[in-house]
């Protein structure tokens, strides 16, 4: 675990001596703030859900470039022979990385707590929703954190890696609303496999188990696909 | 120390290390010597716990590479060909974390990192990015990284590949230095370098071992022919092989074309072992030819392993 939490500090580090990190957040707060905003005041209602709604579209675009570098930069470079050839084990690389993209997820979500603050002035906002909206937000990065991690696993060329992860992550985000696309049969399957309705069960500030399990199992496929691809190579 | 057995890998079809036996005792520099595409860097690669084997074992004290490759990994400090660190970070900051994942901590961590910025000559650069930094420097942290937690075997590819002549001895001295009290095993396509540095040197070619010993020991194997070239005045080519092919420890006499006029030259093949050199001078002196060259063709490093090596 030592090692993992070395892992992890390095490569969370590493979001920020890039200036990579700084553009994301930028570009995230951008649109976001733009997205909401525009619509808060028509609304006229105090509350962040229609901040959340953006989100599963959003992290699907989002996270896999911020995982899109994890493993493809190393093997391209080469410092994954390095990385191996200490005495960490493939679990604790795993893990480690892991943890700093959602850690990222994170610091990119820390500065839209100043809109919770800011219509708690204005209006009476629901912290209860509000928390659970951003524990939702989280548990869904880790998902699609695993996914992008996988993707990187697979290939040393980043662009590769971001694109398949994007697929993935916008489908994931994007299917109960193409569910005419489905045979009648599978739709339930299909139901249940969107991130989106997951997430805004959880954003209703409704914690069910079955929407955590959800999330979590998505992470750990991810990182078990992960470290199938690690133990092939 | 290190013990190999019947190491093999393939890469789908390709076989590019070939049940390689080798027994690494402590203390030893071993220099893996081939051309390129031998199979040196997939057998260290494997050694060092980066690749797994496709069939075979590799011993390192009691631990075996398919149980225990963590155990294995704390005792071999490796620098990979054209050492690739991570570019963006600091040279300090990139050995604190290669120390700290090597176990090291507070005081014994500052002191290491002193001594290796000694050792490795990093002093002036510890503040600098690694993407920064010359071939040659970034090959220096690359040591530092493998001497981290003062392992008892150290495994370099091709430590001085692409470094200007006194880079080349810098390293070499410091390998040199390690060697005196560590296991070290380099791979390389430079001679030179194999017979500056090693005490011991394993040819591999295409996967398989082809020598192992000395430089001496491959030198002056007992199973090479020697070579005499003779050149002769006032003697007949014909008549010279005739008379030269008597001889016992005479093998096999060929012509040469002639460089000089009048002289004829041969070149005199003597049997394994045997050096004839003292007969074939008796034999000419029996003659009225005027003897105005001979020399044996040493056997160098180079002769040996363009023998061993050459496509066929």
């Amino acid at each position: 675990m030592r090692q993992a939490l070395l892992i992890f500090n390095k490569e969370f580090k590493d979001y920020f001596t890039s200036p990579i990190a700084y553009i994301v957040i930028a570009i995230f707060l951008a649109v976001t703030g733009w997205l909401f905003f525009t619509a808060f005041f028509l609304y006229n209602q105090a509350e962040l859900r229609r901040f959340f709604t953006l989100l599963p579209l959003l992290f699907a675009l989002v996270m896999p470039l911020v995982t899109m570098r994890l493993f493809a930069e190393e093997i391209n470079v080469g410092s994954y022979e390095l990385l191996l050839t200490l005495p960490v084990t493939f679990r604790d690389i795993i893990v480690g990385k892991f943890l700093a993209a959602v850690a990222f997820a994170a610091a990119l979500l820390l500065p839209t707590l100043s809109y919770a603050f800011f219509i708690s002035f204005i209006g009476d906002l629901d912290w209860g929703v509000t928390i659970a909206g951003y524990l939702g937000a989280l548990l869904m990065a880790a998902a699609y954190a695993g996914i992008g991690l996988f993707a990187s696993s697979l290939t040393r060329n980043q662009i590769i890696a971001c694109i398949v992860a994007m697929v993935i992550c916008v489908f994931l985000a994007i299917v109960d609303q193409m569910l005419f696309f489905f045979p009648q049969g599978i739709l339930d399957l299909i139901t249940y496999a969107s991130a989106n309705a997951h997430f805004t069960n959880i954003a209703k500030g409704i914690l069910d188990s079955r929407d955590l399990v959800y999330f979590l199992s998505i992470a750990f496929l991810g990182l078990y696909a992960t470290h199938l691809v690690m133990e092939e190579k | 120390m290190i013990h190999v057995e019947g190491l093999t890998k393939y890469y789908d079809d390709i076989c590019a290390v070939d049940h390689i036996d080798l027994d690494i005792k402590g203390g030893e520099i071993v220099g893996l010597l081939g051309p390129n595409g031998a199979g040196k860097t997939t057998t260290l690669r494997m050694l060092t716990g980066y690749f797994k084997p496709s069939a075979g074992d590799i011993r390192v004290k009691e631990h075996s590479i398919h149980d225990d490759p963590l155990a294995i990994k704390r005792l071999i400090g490796y620098l990979p060909e054209s050492a690739p660190l991570y570019k963006g970070m600091l040279v300090y900051d990139y050995l604190e974390h290669v120390a700290r994942i090597r176990g090291l901590d507070g005081a014994t961590l500052g002191k290491r990192l002193q001594e290796l910025a000694d050792m490795c000559g990093l002093r002036g650069i510890m503040h600098k990015t690694i993407d920064t930094l010359s071939k040659g420097l970034k090959q220096r942290v690359g040591l530092a990284h493998a001497m981290m937690s003062d392992p008892e075997i150290l495994v370099l590819d091709e430590p001085t590949s692409g470094l200007d002549p006194n880079q080349i001895v810098e390293i070499r001295e410091i390998i040199r230095k390690i060697g005196e009290k560590k296991t070290v095993i380099l791979s390389t396509h430079i001679l030179t370098e194999a017979e500056a540095t090693c005490d011991r040197i394993v040819i591999v070619n295409k996967g398989r071992i082809v020598a192992d010993g000395s430089t001496q020991e491959l030198t002056s194997g007992k199973d090479r022919q020697g070579r005499v070239q003779i050149g002769l005045l006032g003697a007949a080519a014909g008549e010279v092989v005739g008379r030269l092919q008597g001889i016992a420890g005479v093998s096999a006499v060929t012509p040469q074309p002639e460089e000089a006029p009048g002289v004829t030259r041969v070149q005199i093949l003597c049997r394994p072992g045997v050096d004839a050199r003292a007969d074939i001078y008796a034999a000419i002196k029996a003659t009225d030819w005027v003897l105005v060259e001979m020399n044996q063709e040493a056997q160098t490093l180079e002769t040996i392993f363009r023998e061993l090596t050459r496509e066929s």
